[in-house]
Order: structure tokens, then sequence, then C-alpha cells
């Protein structure tokens, strides 16, 4: 059994609860074992590095302390804005000035040693690929979905090191293990407007918009996501959206972790699907999936 | 006896504001050796040469110091005034009291006593300098020309013209390059071909010039005026010498799905062919990757049938086709040699966003030449690749491949700016209802006629230009959507487009860095040669006798390629008008006593004059080629006993530099 430093972040304490009991779940089954961070701090996403850079650092940095305190040496990290920052930090501590400079603001040193990986990095390696095929209990019967893995996870690709860049495979490789059809579709890593959610709403509304309109388009009747942000985002605006646009998307999104849950057979309600503010229940049902 | 003559200038003020010329030729008096020691204002002037030959004779001098400026500026000067005089010109050494001590620094005292030191070192060097004498080599006045698109083309006729013998080799089965794949030349719209095409002719008819395509360099030993060139001649499959260029053979070959490489994969090509309709040699080579007979012969050894073909050798009507053509290894003696090796196009399928080069409508400004010239595969139509329809919206995205690090090419290739707005204008004249945009970081349109000929573009022929890099293509509803910002705006923008045109930029030419290597000359991290000097002398390689033209050393146009070729054939004709040349004698020689034949010599000289030579005993000991070292010192410094030295900065005139310095 592999153990993993597992940084769940601020979202999947609270909007995401269902990215992060579905990942525990699964990590399980699939026998890696996940030991949450003690003691975790924010990341700093999405307002640190606006403000200062060495707070965008020290913050990361501090997660990354403590789990070299675990003595572990691999994290593995559900969200994306967090691996964002964390995968960007574990570069920066490359530099020793760097290193030191951090050292001296966390008061004590870290190495850098420890290797940051996203969750879905994680859960579709050849190896856990072909675990899961052989514990398939209800496959997911040709459900045709749009794989959306979102501005972070890739970009910047010096930094990322995940995947291809602008065309990204991993969750497409799990989901057709898993029995489901991935559709053809150009944005896979266009931007939500997840930075933007309160300050400016209309421009999430038109990115989210264009978003759900191309996976329609392209034949999905579901989008499967990696990142809290991304799902917050497509699934509690379309019913803004409708009152703006008029266009009535009803489009279930899923977290990769939730759909790998229930082809290895957890029942949506333990995977907290129900907690989806777009209904997704009743496209499960309706394959006999939930 | 060494009788030394030391003479201070003052450069006017340039040395004697800051050092006291008088008292350190008053110095200079009391250094061994020395008889005789003065200061002049101006040394490099008449009366100051006439100074040091009239002391040379009136004190009996047998070795001169000239303490001045850097030996840059004025060694041949002196060693001509000294040589005028009688003196052999390697025993006046120069003492660099100008840029090495006036210039840089402003206390009088203390420069006066580093001139004084500077000129101790140079007078203990000089008492061991032993008179050197220039040697003088023969050289074959044939030139070599490799690559023969238009830079090759213009040095090899004007070498041609000025009746010397030139060589052409050219990879592909025809000369014309990529100006022969052009519509038309911006700025003046000339028809590329008609301009280009003349030239091929001319070349081909040429008596002084033997103009082997379908060939390449293999080795090129040897050194300036006498280089040794290894040609491998491909097998074409076709005696050229009975084949009259009928056309039968590549009108009736059946396979005729060969991506053609002239017209970038717009066309295709059968698998005996010629590249374009005025290529020359208008005669035909086999494409053996793709001829149904070789294939045949192949899959016969293999025990498996398929088959066979021979359509061309049944109809040649003059028994051309030679299935026994073997390739043939050429050896040739060169004088000079002309890179002129060209480019490729920048490949843009490492853009993901841009679709990994895989959406058949986006292409690039090559390929769209080809779809606008008539002799094209689509007879100047301009259609999208996808479904062969019209396009109305064309959006034109500068600088792909050109300033942009992440794809590791940060400079400018100079000519796409140009090219995109010719054929935004060219589009519009094919189809007046089409609109075109042209999204751009910056229009580098500096020369004749350039900025206007933009202007016109857009003012005149309505083309939408959008300063901003594009960030996104994706196809949707069978068009292509452009996302970018217009960064004049401040605004993210979206176009809706038929046919997107890249301008790819400028790269080395394939294989540009193994050619380099094999001529021996230095080329910098994108494979494009390394001039001499970058602004006197920008047609010289780092190696005497290979010269460069056109985009072999970095992006060029047309008139900038052409412009080069016939300065590097100049060059060439400078060489030529010498019946001897005269070699450096301050060059490595080799004590075979000493040499363990280590051969660690031959392998930091930069310039291959590192020969190997078998003394009686058999032991096998390195000999210097005085004709190609270029006295740089490396050899001396690798050298672990001693056995190499330096003419004229050997290892005894070095320590006594150092010790004169030490006891000073």
């Amino acid at each position: 059994m592999s153990t993993y430093a597992y940084y769940p972040g601020c979202s999947l304490h609270g909007t995401a609860k269902e990215y992060d009991r579905s990942a525990r779940l699964v990590c399980q089954a699939l026998g890696l074992e996940l030991r949450e961070v003690e003691d975790w701090n924010c990341c700093g996403a999405s307002s640190a590095h606006m403000v200062s850079r060495w707070l965008a650092l020290s913050l990361p940095a501090r997660n990354l302390q403590l789990v070299e305190k675990m003595g572990l040496e691999t994290m593995t990290v559900p969200c994306a804005a967090c691996y964002a920052r964390l995968k960007d930090v574990s570069c920066e501590l490359k530099d020793p000035e760097v290193r030191d400079k951090i050292g001296r603001v966390l008061g004590g040193q870290v190495t850098g040693r420890v290797t940051v990986e996203p969750l879905v990095g994680t859960l579709t390696t050849q190896e856990i690929l072909d675990k899961a095929a052989g514990m398939i209990k209800k496959p997911l019967a040709g459900l045709k979905v749009a794989t959306y893995y979102g501005c972070l996870l890739t970009r910047p690709p010096k930094v990322a090191q995940f995947d291809v860049p602008e065309n990204p495979q991993s969750m497409d490789r799990l989901l057709r293990v898993l029995g489901s059809e991935v559709v053809e579709w150009y944005f896979k890593t266009e931007c939500c407007g997840a930075s933007l959610p309160v300050a400016r709403t209309d421009i999430v509304l038109d990115l989210s918009r264009k978003l759900l309109t191309a996976a329609k388009k392209a034949g999905a009747e579901a989008i499967v996501t990696a990142c809290p942000m991304c799902h917050s985002n497509l699934d509690s605006r379309q019913g803004e959206i409708r009152g703006r646009y008029g266009d009535d998307f009803k489009m279930p999104i899923f977290f990769f972790t939730e759909l790998l849950g229930l082809a290895l057979g957890y029942p949506a309600r333990e995977l907290l699907i129900a907690n989806h503010l777009t209904d997704a229940l009743s496209l499960l049902q309706g394959r006999g999936l939930a | 006896m060494p009788r030394i003559g030391v003479f201070v200038c003052h450069c006017g003020t340039n040395i004697a504001a800051t050092v006291d010329c008088g008292g350190v030729a008053e110095a200079a008096r009391g250094f061994p050796g020395v008889v005789h020691a003065t200061d002049f204002t101006y040394l490099c002037a008449e009366a100051g040469q006439r100074k040091i030959q009239d002391a040379i004779a009136e004190h009996r001098l047998n070795r001169v110091v000239v303490a001045s400026c850097s030996p840059r500026m004025h060694e041949p000067t002196f060693r001509k005034a000294v040589a005028q005089a009688g003196l052999n010109p390697y025993l006046m050494e120069m003492a660099n009291i100008r840029e090495h001590c006036s210039w840089v620094h402003a206390d009088r005292q203390v420069a006066t006593a580093k001139a004084t030191e500077i000129i101790r070192m140079v007078v203990a060097k000089v008492a061991r300098n032993e008179p050197l004498t220039a040697k003088q080599v023969g050289l074959t006045k044939k030139l070599l020309v490799i690559g023969g698109g238009i830079a090759g083309i213009q040095a090899a006729l004007d070498v041609a013209n000025a009746g010397h013998q030139v060589t052409l080799v050219e990879r592909t089965p025809t000369i014309g390059g990529k100006m022969a794949m052009l519509d038309k030349t911006f700025p003046t719209l000339d028809c590329s071909a008609c301009i280009l095409t003349p030239r091929m002719v001319e070349l081909s008819q040429h008596p002084n010039i033997e103009l082997r395509t379908y060939a390449e360099v293999l080795s090129v030993k040897g050194f300036v005026g006498n280089f040794e060139v290894e040609i491998l001649q491909k097998a074409r499959k076709v005696n050229h010498l009975t084949c009259t260029g009928c056309g039968t053979c590549w009108q009736k070959c059946p396979e005729k799905n060969v991506p053609s490489e002239f017209d970038v994969g717009m066309g295709r090509r059968t698998a005996i062919y010629i590249p374009f309709p005025q290529a020359v040699p208008n005669k035909p080579v086999i494409d053996t990757a793709n001829c149904r007979y070789v294939r045949h012969l192949a899959a016969k050894e293999r025990g498996e049938k398929l088959m066979e073909c021979r359509v061309c050798e049944k109809l040649c009507p003059t028994k051309s086709i030679d299935w026994e053509q073997k390739d043939e290894i050429i050896v040739d003696r060169f004088g000079a040699i002309i890179v002129a090796n060209g480019y490729d196009t920048f490949d843009h399928s490492v853009y993901g966003e841009y679709g990994y080069g895989k959406y058949p409508d986006v292409i690039t400004g090559l390929q769209l030449e080809r779809l606008m010239n008539a002799s094209g595969p689509t007879k100047g139509e301009v259609v999208r690749p996808s479904d062969g329809k019209h396009p109305h919206s064309v959006v034109f995205l500068a600088c792909v491949g050109s300033r942009d690090d992440k794809v590791g090419r940060p400079y400018c290739s100079k000519i796409c700016c140009m090219y995109t707005a010719k054929h935004a204008l060219m589009l519009k004249e094919h189809d007046p209802n089409i609109q075109t945009y042209v999204f751009y970081i910056d229009i580098r349109a500096a020369g004749r006629g350039y900025e206007e000929f933009v202007r016109r573009v857009q003012e005149e022929y309505g083309s939408t230009y959008i300063r901003g890099r594009v960030s996104w293509i994706y196809p949707q509803d069978g068009k292509l959507m452009i996302k970018g910002e217009d960064t004049l705006l401040g605004r993210p923008v979206e176009v809706e487009a038929d046919l997107v045109v890249l301008a790819t930029g400028i790269t080395a030419a394939k294989g540009a860095v193994d050619l380099m290597q094999t001529i021996g000359i230095s080329y910098d991290t994108y494979g494009f040669i390394n001039e001499m000097h970058p602004k006197l002398r920008p047609v010289e390689t780092n190696t005497d006798g290979v010269y460069l033209a056109g985009c072999a050393s970095g992006p060029k146009d047309i008139p900038d390629s052409v412009s080069q070729a016939s300065a590097a054939a100049v060059k060439v004709c400078g060489l030529f008008s010498q019946d001897y040349l005269t070699t450096d004698p301050m060059t490595s020689v080799v004590d075979q006593m000493k040499c363990v034949g280590c051969f660690l010599c031959e392998e930091v000289c930069p310039f291959r004059a590192v020969e190997r030579e078998t003394l009686r005993g058999g032991k096998v000991v390195a000999r210097i080629n005085e004709s190609v070292c270029k006295g740089c010192g490396l050899c001396v410094a690798a050298c672990r006993g001693e056995a190499l030295n330096l003419k004229g900065f050997t290892d005894q005139q070095l320590l006594a530099q150092v010790t004169a310095l030490l006891r000073a």
C-alpha cells in the first residue's frame, strides 16, 4: 500500500465535500493510503500571489514543510488551484536563495524534497488504471461525458508538468476504462472564470455558459472535472445562466472521483452526489447507476 | 646580443595626459638590452615611423618596442615600418599603454608606473623574439557552392561570370530553393518564378558551372585554397545524359499519391517526378521510397508478391531509366566554399493551442503560397484543404515560432510581417469578398517600400490588423474560432475564420548543424552560422576560405540574401585573384622529440590544423599544418609534455615577461 500526504485545501472541507468524500473512498478502495497533512493551512491561491511574492511562496511552503515532518515523500492534491500553488513553490524551492529565505520566514528549514502531484495524476497512472479496470462493479454504460480539466492543472506547462498542456488525456483514459464514452471537444483547458465569481459574476456566467454550450453541442450528458472551482462555477451557475441567457442546460457536473466511486460500486448517497446544486441523480438513476 | 630600441608614443593627449611619456622613455633606457629609448607625439604618423627607421640605422637596433595603442590598431603599420628599415617584422613588439593603461586610469603617477612595467615586460619578451617568415602556398581556383536557392545561385553566377570554375551542390532534385515556391515577392509583387527561373536556366547553361542536384557534401578536408571535398551524388535511377525531359514518365507513373515536398503537402506528385514544371534540371528522379517497382523488388526479396510496374521504363523513348544506378561519391578540390544552405520554416505542431498541427484548415504561409500559385496544386485557386470550399474569412497569425521563448525561438524571423501583408493583399486580389484579419505583436517593416506596403494592405485592402497574440484556435460548426487579445483595446476578441494562416518563422535548415560540423565552421544555438564579425565581416565564417550567404546565418529576405551572395562572391574573387596565399607565421610548432602522440591537441584544435605523422621509428606524432593553424594557442595549453609552442608567443618569451614583472 502506498501512502500519500493528502492536502484537501479549503474547498474540500466546504463547498466540495463530495469531492473529499469520493476521493477518500476510491483511494482506499484502490489501495492508496491518504494521510491528511496535520495542521495544514491555506495554500494562498486566489489572493496571496497578488499581494506578496513571499507570502504566496511561504503559505504553501509551510504545508510542504509539514509533509516533510510527517516523513512522507509524495503529496497528492485534489484541488487544481492548491496544486498550482504547491507545485509552484516546490519548483521555486530548487533555488537555494529562495529556500533559505522561506526557511527564515517559516522559522525552520524546508528542503522541498516532497513531490507534489494532482490527485487526478495519482489516480490515472497505468498501474491504477489497470487495477481499477479489474475492480469495476458498475460500468458507466456509455455515459457520454466531456472531460474538463480547467485552466490550472496543466499551466504553466513548465511548472505544472502534468499531461499534455492543451489537450490533456488523463481523465479521458480513466473514464474510458470505467465504460464511459468521452466526447471530443475543444474546451478542456478553457477558463471558467473561477477567479472572478464575486467581482465580475457577468464574466463567470459568460465563460461558464460557453463551456456548457460547447459540451452540450459535443453531445455530452455530463461534464467531469478535477477542480472544485470549476465544479462550483459550472454546477452552481446554471440557474443564473438560465435567468440571464435563457439556456436551460440541466447539465450534471461530476468530480472524476465520483464517477470512479460509482463504477467501483459505491452508492451515490455515500458519495454525497445529492449535494450537487444541478441535479445529477436523475441522470444516474436513468442509467441504473444510482 | 639584442640591441633594443623603445619608442613611447603620446598619441596626442590620449596617452600623454595620464602617462609621463618622457619619464617612461627615460626609465626604459635602464632595461636590459635597451640601447635607445625616446618618445614622440604620433608614432603612427609618417614622421613617427621615420623616427623609428632612422633610429634602427643610427643605433644598429635589432629589436624594436613600440609603446602605444593596441596591436589590433597599428601592428601592421609598425611591422611594415621596421621591415622597410631592413628588420624582420616579427622582431617588433607593441606595448599597449593606451587601452591597457592611460585610457583606464586617472592617476598620472600610478599610470606612469604601470606603463613602465608594461614596457619592461615587452622588452624582456622582444629580446627573445626570433625572425619569422611567412610561407606561400598555391591554391585551386574553383568554388564550391552548397545550396541551390537564390543565394547559392547568385553567388555561383557571380563567381562564374568572373571567369572561375564553380560547382554547385543541391540536396533536392532541383535548384530554386524556397524562392521557387513563392507566388509573388514583397513589396513589388513581382512574380517570383518569373524573376528566378531565368537565373536558374542561366546557371545550368553556364560553361563555368558544374551543377550537381540530388547531391550532398559528405566531408571537407584541407584548408583555404586547398579544400578536398567528398560529394555524394544520390542515385536518380534516370540517366540524365540521355533523358530529354519529355515528361512521359511522370505523366504516366501510376503512383500519383506521394505528398509533394515542393507543394508543402498541399498537392501530390508521382514517384518519378520533377518537383515543379520549371525545375532545373528539367529531368526527373525516381523517389525509391515510393516507386512501385523498387517496392516490388523489396517484396520479392522478402518472399512476398507485389505487382511489378516499370511503366516509366516501358514508355521512356530514350531508354533512360537505369535501375542499376547507384549512389556515387565524387572527390574534388576547391579553393573556397560558399555555404548557402538556406532555411526551413518552423514546425508549428508544437503549438497545442493552435491544434498541434492537426486542423486541416490551419495552414502555413508557405502552404498558402502554393495554393495561390498558378502552377500550384489548385492552379492558383485558394480553397480550404478540408472541403475545397472558398474561404471568406481568413485569419493570419504572425510570429508563430518567432519571438517566442516558450518554443525556444526568441528571435524575430524578419520576413513574416511582410509576407503576411503580401498574403492579405493577394487574397483580396484573388477574391474581393474575402475579409482578412492579421494578429500581430509588432509590425516590423524596415526596408525600402515595406512600411508603405503594409499601410496599403491595411488602408486600401481593408485588412483588419489586431495587435495581440492568439491564445487558442478551435473548430466549431465547420469553421475555426480564433480567440485572442486585442492589446490595444485591452479586451479579448474572438474571430470566426474559414481558413487560418500561420506565419511560421525561419529556422535553420534541416541538417544544418551536421553540415557546419562537416565543414568545420561555428554556428549558434539555433544552427545558424556565426559570421567572422557581425558587422565588418558578415559573409566570412571563422574558417578561412569558407563564406556564407542567405539564411544560413539567420533570417533574411530575398534582397538581403542576394546582396550577401554577391558579397561572398567578391570575397571569393579576391581570394582567387592571388596565385599564392601567404600564411601567418605565428603558428604552433611541434617539438617531435617531446611529442608522445596523445593528440589532445587534435581534440582541442578548432581549425583541424593538427595532422598525424609517423616517424621512422614508427612513433606517431603531431604535426601542425601551418596553412590551417590560426595561432590561437589552444593546443599549446593542452599539451602535457610541453611539446607544442606558439611562434611569436613561446613559453620562453612569456616566462621572460612574467619574470621581468616579478623582478621589478
